[in-house]
């Protein structure tokens, strides 16, 4: 008989809290590699701290901010290649941003416009996914593909720990693991999905064991540790891209803002239980170990921070300098070429846009 | 030229795109060995083996999603659901993700995929395996809905739907896979899609018509010469693209419209038809458009199923009602 109680569950870690971490483990990482991850994770900080400021100000739509769950995101990216394809939910900024996301067109995306749709060619990210796990099976779609082409690409779904809860991941988990595709299923347990808690998200363990049940590896590793999480994330990479098909990781992290700028995540959790969080801070652990190498300063931070928050503006001010595009846009891409009557409602919004000035 | 059936011509229509493009791949349940349960996609599998034709779990939302993503990187993924009774579980995927992937992404990505399912009644199937949904899907920007009534246009539609860049949803009437076999041609040919076929030249009044009860108008239409009515009979085939111009060039013709469809009446496609016309040829009509449909109920049991279908009296009665008035 199988006891789920028995499962021996084991988070991979190699740095904690403080900083400290097994010195055989960490002598793998090069100081231009922590410092590429530092920076990376504390662009996407500074970044995603703005945007929330920059919603409260009305300058952008709904955010749905991701502090807290930088090292999960920039730890997994780090371990892909470029041409390697994304599929993301709403919370994946950092990620997208290392894969070749451009600032400016994320606030585009932001702000609504219509030129935020559309990724630079290139830049294999699916277009961000707002159905709940609807993207686990996209990709998994397209990672059969890379193996029907024999192409070494490897596809990444992105979801939190409420997407496992909808049927459309245990689809793609089942699809995923018959056709042993490459494909990763990274999930960012931050533990609430708005406002619903793990407990009642799922009456499992862990979100990694599920993996068993469908016949592949799954790993919980913790998602605040940006080594740890880059490690079990390149493993994984390293098994599909040889055709030992997919992989379940949960990244065990913790949203420490609101779901998104539309709810008051004081009314559904505890002030001490986000402060417990706050102090396994992914950022911060990260610096302890860079400061005691003597690889970073106060100085370069603050440095390091206004170049940051120059390029936020500059971005910001790009977008908002470039044309908004207008209602006669959105007929462009419904379908390979408009149909008849999608045609003449085009014409009609031309007609009214030149009679009227209307946009 | 061989005379075929339309579950025939449907399956060389896969063999044959199959054949010319090997990026072209099949998967649904019961699809490989099998052949499916119509058999379809008989021999495929032997043909192509098992990295072009896939018998997949049983997972209608699995099916769908995973042709987004085959679709996006490059493969040309014909999938198939079962009985279009069964869509429901993969709504989300056809209508909400593969219907806007183009949209959403400003053009970067397409989604060539064909969605084959049979659909319809008169066969006596079990529950939910029968429903006429075509209206969900038209209401669904981004998807194109083709609905064969014959094994000539069923090859050729076929075809193009596999060969476009967008999403095509190609529904099959279960009720013609075997009903009488034609010429088919042995060569593959297109038929573009978005392009009604006028099945029958008439002057009295225009019977509009779609899929499954295309073969039971055409038949009446035929009888009531005999009658002295001359009937107009319009194949639509596709409904997203919709032909309107042949829809209006008759209407302006007869000045009397029937649309007969077999998915219930309220909200089908027949409301878009009926409103369409009176947008644009209000004044051509000299009585109000009549509409013989499905009932609003779900689709009931086989013991009724005959009388809630659209079926010789209820269409000749609405034909007395049209030409009365």
């Amino acid at each position: 008989m199988f006891d789920p109680n028995e499962l021996s569950i084991e988070m991979v870690q190699i740095l904690d809290e403080h900083g400290n971490g097994d010195e055989q483990k960490l002598a793998a990482f090069s100081d231009g590699w922590l410092l590429d991850a530092y920076r990376a994770m504390r662009r996407a900080r500074v970044i995603d701290e703005r945007l929330l400021r920059m919603q409260r100000q009305g300058r952008i739509g709904t955010y749905a901010p991701f502090s807290g769950q930088e090292a999960a995101q920039v730890g997994s990216a780090l371990a892909l290649r470029n041409d390697d394809w994304i599929f993301p939910s709403y919370r994946e900024v950092a990620v997208c941003l290392l894969q070749g996301m451009p600032l400016e067109q994320f606030f585009h995306y932001v702000q609504g416009r219509l030129s935020g749709k559309r990724m630079p060619d290139g830049v294999n990210i699916f277009p961000t996914q707002i159905i709940i796990a609807a993207q686990t099976l996209h990709a998994v779609g397209c990672a059969w593909a890379s193996k029907l082409k024999g192409e070494p690409h490897v596809s990444v779904a992105y979801f939190g720990d409420g997407a496992t809860s909808e049927g459309d991941f245990h689809e793609a988990m089942n699809f995923a693991a018959v056709y042993n595709v490459p494909v990763i299923f990274f999930c960012q347990n931050n533990q609430y999905a708005i406002s619903v808690p793990y407990a009642k998200q799922t009456a499992s363990r862990t979100i990694a064991q599920k993996a068993l049940a469908y016949g592949m590896k799954g790993v919980l590793v913790d998602g605040n540790d940006v080594l740890a999480v880059y490690e079990t994330m390149k493993q994984a990479v390293d098994a599909a891209r040889r055709g030992e098909g997919p992989m379940l990781i949960e990244a065990l992290t913790y949203r420490l803002g609101p779901h998104t700028t539309a709810d008051d995540p004081t009314k559904y959790r505890r002030p001490e239980e986000v402060e417990a969080w706050r102090r396994k801070d992914p950022l911060h652990r990260l610096r302890v170990l860079l400061e005691r190498r003597g690889l970073w300063t106060e100085a370069q931070e603050e440095a390091f921070v206004a170049e940051v928050n120059a390029e936020v503006t500059a971005a910001y001010e790009a977008a908002i300098a470039s044309p908004s595009g207008s209602i006669a846009d959105v007929f462009d891409h419904v379908y390979s070429e408009a149909p008849k009557l999608l045609a003449e409602q085009k014409a009609e919004v031309m007609r009214r846009k030149q009679a009227k000035g209307v946009k | 030229m061989a005379e075929l059936t339309m579950i025939e011509a449907i399956n060389e229509a896969m063999r044959q795109e199959m054949e010319r493009n090997s990026r072209v791949i099949v998967l649904g349940e019961d699809v490989g060995e099998n052949g499916g349960v119509f058999r379809a996609t008989d021999g495929l599998l032997e043909q192509f083996g098992p990295d072009r034709v896939f018998d997949t779990p049983l997972a209608e939302s699995g099916i769908i999603g995973t042709s987004i993503g085959l679709a996006v990187n490059g493969m040309r993924p014909i999938a198939e659901i079962q009985f279009l009774g069964f869509v429901y579980q993969a709504m989300d995927q056809l209508a909400a993700q593969a219907a806007r992937i183009r949209f959403r992404s400003g053009g970067r990505f397409s989604c060539p995929i064909v969605v084959r399912s049979p659909y319809g009644g008169g066969v006596r199937t079990p529950e939910l395996h029968s429903d006429a949904l075509e209206a969900l899907f038209t209401h669904s920007p981004g998807l194109k809905v083709v609905m064969p009534s014959n094994p000539y246009d069923a090859k050729g539609l076929l075809i193009s739907a596999i060969r476009d860049d967008d999403p095509v949803l190609f529904l099959e009437p279960m009720k013609l896979y075997r009903a009488f076999r034609m010429e088919v041609p042995e060569e593959p040919y297109t038929i573009p899609l978005g392009q009604a076929r006028v099945v029958k030249e008439g002057e009295d009044l225009t019977i509009i018509t779609w899929g499954a009860t295309v073969p039971l108008v055409a038949k009446l239409a035929d009888e009531m010469r005999t009658k002295g009515i001359d009937a107009e009979v319009i194949d639509l085939r596709c409904l997203q693209p919709l032909d309107i111009d042949a829809i209006l060039a008759s209407v302006e013709k007869t000045g009397r419209v029937m649309i007969v469809h077999e998915a219930v009446k309220t909200s089908g496609f027949g409301a878009e038809v009926a409103a369409l016309i009176s947008e644009r040829a209000l004044f051509a009509l000299s009585a109000p458009i009549v509409r013989v449909a499905g009932y609003d109920t779900p689709y009931p049991v086989p013991s009724v199923e005959d009388d809630w279908l659209p079926n010789p009296a209820r269409i000749a009665e609405g034909i007395e009602t049209l030409l009365r008035y």
